[in-house]
């Protein structure tokens, strides 16, 4: 298994260099030129030679690449264009504030996924099997930033209950542990929960379905010794790979939080994205999505280790 | 010796060779390790000889994992050798002759084990018998039409059974569809890997005699592939036993079946169930699975499960030589053993000569 | 002979071997997928609807009450009913119902061309990676892994983010989303079936490898990968609703539901149930073709 994990290890390199291989040419995709793509609008012609010659633009592709690699690995992306701010300072913020509502809606997604999930499935063809299933089927189908559109529509303008926008009272983008800002939290963490909290649905219930229909388990429930301990064989079978669909829902949590954000106008990563795009600020959007891979790529990596870990059916070597 | 007619045998001796292998040799690399590296190999077949006259039956028996399979596969050139030759009728087989290898494929042809897996699951069987001729140029209809005739000589009714698809088909009619695929191309050689291994037994029978029809009918020269003993001794007219990848024996059916000479063909014989229920073996039979070939024994492979085994087993490797009994050519009945060579040093030299 | 069925006697001749239609009970795959999903009402059901918006996005000038793009300062955010306005209008005046039914035509082609596009490429790729194997499979499965290791949302907002607006870039980025799944799902099922000796029956009769896959290969993993790319349409709605939502479709004035969304968000605080049907058009759709997708996967899912 230690080898496993290794080889693991070793394999997620090339794929995170590729990853910056991709986030790299982002700038000479478009259809401006790549320096006209990192400068600001009103940048002098010394400006322009400065950032040609301090990205390399007038060296080969490769080293180009190597130069930007260089520069990235330790946090230098350059200016934004909108804040004329090192993009760092901009996206460090803001991807605390993308991991704020994100481990949330990971946390309640997971947890209401798994339970509902194996109720469907004790419940096998029955009417809350049947209320679960469509609920899920309903959850991937649904596009969620206009969910989180009708959610405002009735929380905050037809009851008037919850916040519709920002993280805090007026705007603020400092935030604290108390109850008006906890409640700026609820909307965009319910929008952000639904696709997860399907799929894993989805998940759950076909595990412990598969795990039900084992014949011992069969044997131990017709004698009917159901109870605790075929709920603690069920929970241990189940959890590996409840986990590991969890695990790539986190990934797939922080992309379409892009949209959920900018509904909220919650200061993340995705309305940092969405004015980059709206002001093509390549600096800001090249540094975003570097970050957010990168992590995927961590992820992905940490979910399958973990998972051969916990996972005694997994032999690999 | 025994005394049974071998017209089979006697009816082949004097034809030609079609199928000539020399040293064949397979190894396949085991990946491991974090790098994937090469961490071993498995032996899978391991400087075989034999050769094969127009017209006979050549029974290639042994257990699973011996390197059966991989020696068909070798001759179909499904798989590239390491090393070794295929001559056939007289012209060296080299994948890097495609006019060769083309004409190699036509002219000799496979029937496989698993019946489900080796007919195509979308195509109507006569899709799937017509293919071959089709691909060497013959127009659909025609292929199509032979399809059907050899629908018909292989048992399946055509008007019946040409465009089912293989689900809709029991494991004998399958096999019989592959047997007819087989022999879509008019080939001169069929080699048949287990062709009746994974059938009951009642239509196991059905499928035989088909076979031993069929190759008087369309005058075709086997290469029969079984684990079965008692199917290769009804089929074949000389047989080569097989042990992790090595050709422990070759020789006449007869004279294998009534005379083995090599301890490990006795114990796979004696390992048969008898049908004298009173009659018992007195051999040691064979206990255990075979090593593993990835790591096989020194010297002669087959010493750990050999009761004759002695110090010369482990160091030298035994060749594969003829016998006293009968002199050399291909009737020659050969063993490789130690103790049947006078001067390998084995203590039971004069045993071997004993018994023959 | 033992075997009384057998031998050169039953050579038959080829005239007389002309097989019945109604004899054999011989019947294609597809055929009996077809007739599976006939019987199951909801997936028709799904079926019907998508029909319906199809025909009316085909058909929209038609259909269409009004013209899309004529705006009227009277029906600004009108609500439901009003007269000429059924569906209420949007921040322009504009008729709702017009703009939805025109809507359907740019939405539904980004949420498909990709997935039929990506289904030709990664297919593509898929197959040959699977078929060939070795080194070959290695270079390309490798690439997809890259494109792999992006969430899907994030992928296409980075692609057509740097490529800029409009619907030919979205259309790409939305390609490039989908292909690697695909890909690798094709090279899955392709590596499965290469392994059958059905394959290496028909390699034995000395077949080049194009007729092996076009014959042998095609037919057997062409219904997994289809099913598989019809379960990505819906995800394809969602996220190219989403690229227009974030300004990354086509540009206004155009109909299309993700841009109607972004425009009318403004609004809800007026009319918010006018503001909200162009995210119920996307949520219907996307849910028929997932249902749809679902009813076709249990239809197909006979054993090999």
């Amino acid at each position: 298994m230690g080898s496993y994990i290794l080889r693991r290890v070793l394999y997620a390199i090339p794929i995170a260099l590729g990853v910056t291989i991709i986030c790299f040419s982002l700038i000479y995709i478009g259809p401006t030129d790549p320096i006209q793509a990192v400068v600001p609008d009103d940048a002098t012609a010394e400006d322009i030679e400065r950032i040609r010659i301090a990205y390399g633009f007038d060296k080969p592709i490769p080293v180009q690449y190597l130069m930007w690699l260089g520069r990235a690995v330790t946090g230098e992306f350059g200016n934004s264009l909108q804040s004329n701010r090192p993009v760092i300072e901009d996206l460090l913020p803001a991807i605390g504030n993308t991991f704020r509502i994100a481990i949330v809606a990971m946390f309640l997604s997971a947890t209401v996924a798994f339970v509902l999930g194996s109720i469907a499935a004790f419940n096998h063809g029955r009417w809350l099997d049947r209320i679960v299933t469509a609920f899920a089927v309903a959850g991937v189908s649904i596009p969620h930033f206009w969910l989180a559109i009708v959610m405002v529509i009735v929380f905050s303008v037809e009851l008037g209950a919850l916040p519709a926008m920002g993280m805090g009272p007026d705007g603020s983008s400092s935030w604290q542990l108390d109850w008006t800002h906890v409640k700026h939290m609820i909307l965009p963490v319910i929008a952000l929960s639904v696709i997860p909290m399907a799929t894993i649905m989805r998940t759950t219930r076909g595990a412990v379905l598969e795990i039900l229909g084992q014949e011992f388990v069969q044997t131990l429930r017709a004698k009917g010794l159901a109870g605790r301990r075929i709920l603690l064989h069920i929970v241990k079978n189940a959890a590996p790979t409840v986990l590991a669909v969890t695990g790539l829902q986190i990934g797939q949590l922080l992309g379409g939080s892009i949209l959920i954000e900018t509904v909220f106008s919650w200061p993340g990563t995705g309305r940092l994205l969405n004015e980059a795009i709206f002001k093509r600020d390549l600096p800001t959007l090249q540094a975003t999505i570097l970050l957010l891979a990168m992590f995927f790529v961590t992820l992905n990596l940490v979910v399958d280790v973990v998972q051969t870990w916990v996972d005694p059916r997994i032999k690999r070597g | 010796m025994s005394d049974t007619p071998r017209t089979r045998v006697q009816g082949t001796q004097g034809r030609s060779v079609l199928l000539d292998v020399r040293g064949l040799r397979k190894h396949f690399p085991i990946r491991g390790g974090i790098l994937n590296r090469v961490i071993g190999t498995v032996q899978a077949v391991d400087n075989v000889s034999f050769a094969v006259r127009e017209g006979e039956t050549l029974g290639i028996v042994g257990e699973s994992g011996c390197g059966k399979s991989t020696t068909a596969r070798l001759l179909m050139h499904l798989i590239e050798p390491d090393d070794g030759t295929i001559t056939f009728d007289g012209r060296v087989v080299d994948k890097r002759d495609r006019a060769a290898l083309r004409d190699m494929r036509r002219v000799l042809q496979m029937v496989f084990q698993d019946s489900y897996s080796s007919l195509n699951p979308r195509l109507p069987i006569e899709e799937t018998i017509a293919f071959a001729p089709w691909v060497h140029g013959i127009p659909k209809r025609e292929a199509r039409d032979r399809a059907h005739r050899l629908l018909g000589a292989v048992g399946l009714e055509p008007a019946t059974f040409a465009r089912r698809y293989p689900h809709e088909l029991s494991g004998g009619q399958r096999q019989r569809v592959n047997i007819a695929r087989a022999l879509a191309l008019e080939p001169r050689v069929v080699v048949l890997d287990e062709p009746v291994s994974a059938l009951d037994k009642s239509v196991e029978a059905q499928v035989l005699n088909l076979l031993v029809d069929l190759k008087d009918a369309f005058r075709l020269t086997y290469v029969f592939i079984s684990h079965d003993l008692n199917v290769v001794q009804y089929v074949s007219d000389r047989v080569l036993v097989m042990y992790l990848g090595k050709v422990v024996e070759v020789g006449p059916v007869d004279q294998i079946y009534a005379n083995p000479r090599h301890p490990y063909t006795r114990a796979l014989l004696a390992s048969r169930p008898s049908m004298n229920p009173r009659q018992r073996t007195t051999e040691a039979p064979l206990t255990g699975d075979p090593p593993n070939p990835i790591n096989p024994p020194s010297g002669c492979r087959f010493r750990t499960r050999c009761a004759f085994a002695e110090g010369v087993c482990s160091t030298a490797e035994p060749r594969l030589a003829a016998s006293d009994a009968v002199g050399g050519g291909l009737d020659a009945h050969m063993v490789a053993c130690h103790m049947l060579a006078p001067d390998s040093g084995h203590s039971k030299t004069v045993l071997a000569s004993n018994t023959a | 002979m033992a075997n009384g069925t057998a031998g050169t006697s039953r050579f038959v001749d080829v005239t007389g071997t002309q097989v019945p239609v109604g004899g054999a009970r011989a019947q294609g795959y597809w055929a009996s997928v077809w007739k599976r999903l006939r019987r199951d009402p909801v997936s028709l059901a799904c079926a019907a609807i998508l029909l319906l918006i199809f025909l009316a996005a085909i058909f929209a000038p038609l259909i269409a009450p009004h013209d899309p793009y004529r705006t009227s300062v009277r029906f600004r955010l009108a609500p439901f009913g009003s007269p000429d306005r059924v569906l209420g209008g949007d921040e322009l005046g504009r008729d709702m119902l017009s703009r939805l039914i025109y809507g359907g035509r740019i939405s539904l082609l980004m949420g498909l061309l990709p997935v039929v596009m990506a289904t030709l490429i990664g297919g593509s790729l898929g197959i040959i990676a699977g078929f060939i194997g070795g080194k070959t499979n290695m270079l390309i499965m490798r690439v997809m892994d890259v494109f792999y290791a992006f969430p899907s949302v994030l992928l296409a907002i980075a692609i057509s983010g740097a490529l800029g607006a409009g619907l030919r870039n979205g259309l790409i980025a939305l390609t490039l989303v989908h292909i690697p799944p695909i890909a690798r799902v094709s090279e899955s099922v392709t590596t499965q079936v290469r392994s059958f000796d059905f394959v290496e029956a028909a390699r034995a009769s000395g077949a080049k490898a194009v007729t092996l896959i076009r014959v042998h290969v095609l037919g057997n993993v062409l219904g997994p990968i289809l099913i598989y790319a019809s379960t990505k349409i819906s995800l394809s709605i969602i996220i190219a609703a989403g690229l227009s939502f974030l300004g990354l479709g086509v540009s206004p004035p155009e109909a299309d539901w993700g841009l109607m969304l972004a425009t009318l968000r403004q609004s809800i605080y007026v009319n918010p149930y006018v503001a909200a049907l162009p995210g119920a058009m996307i949520f219907i759709t996307s849910m028929c073709f997932n249902m749809l997708s679902d009813g076709l996967r249990s239809a197909m899912d006979v054993r090999l």
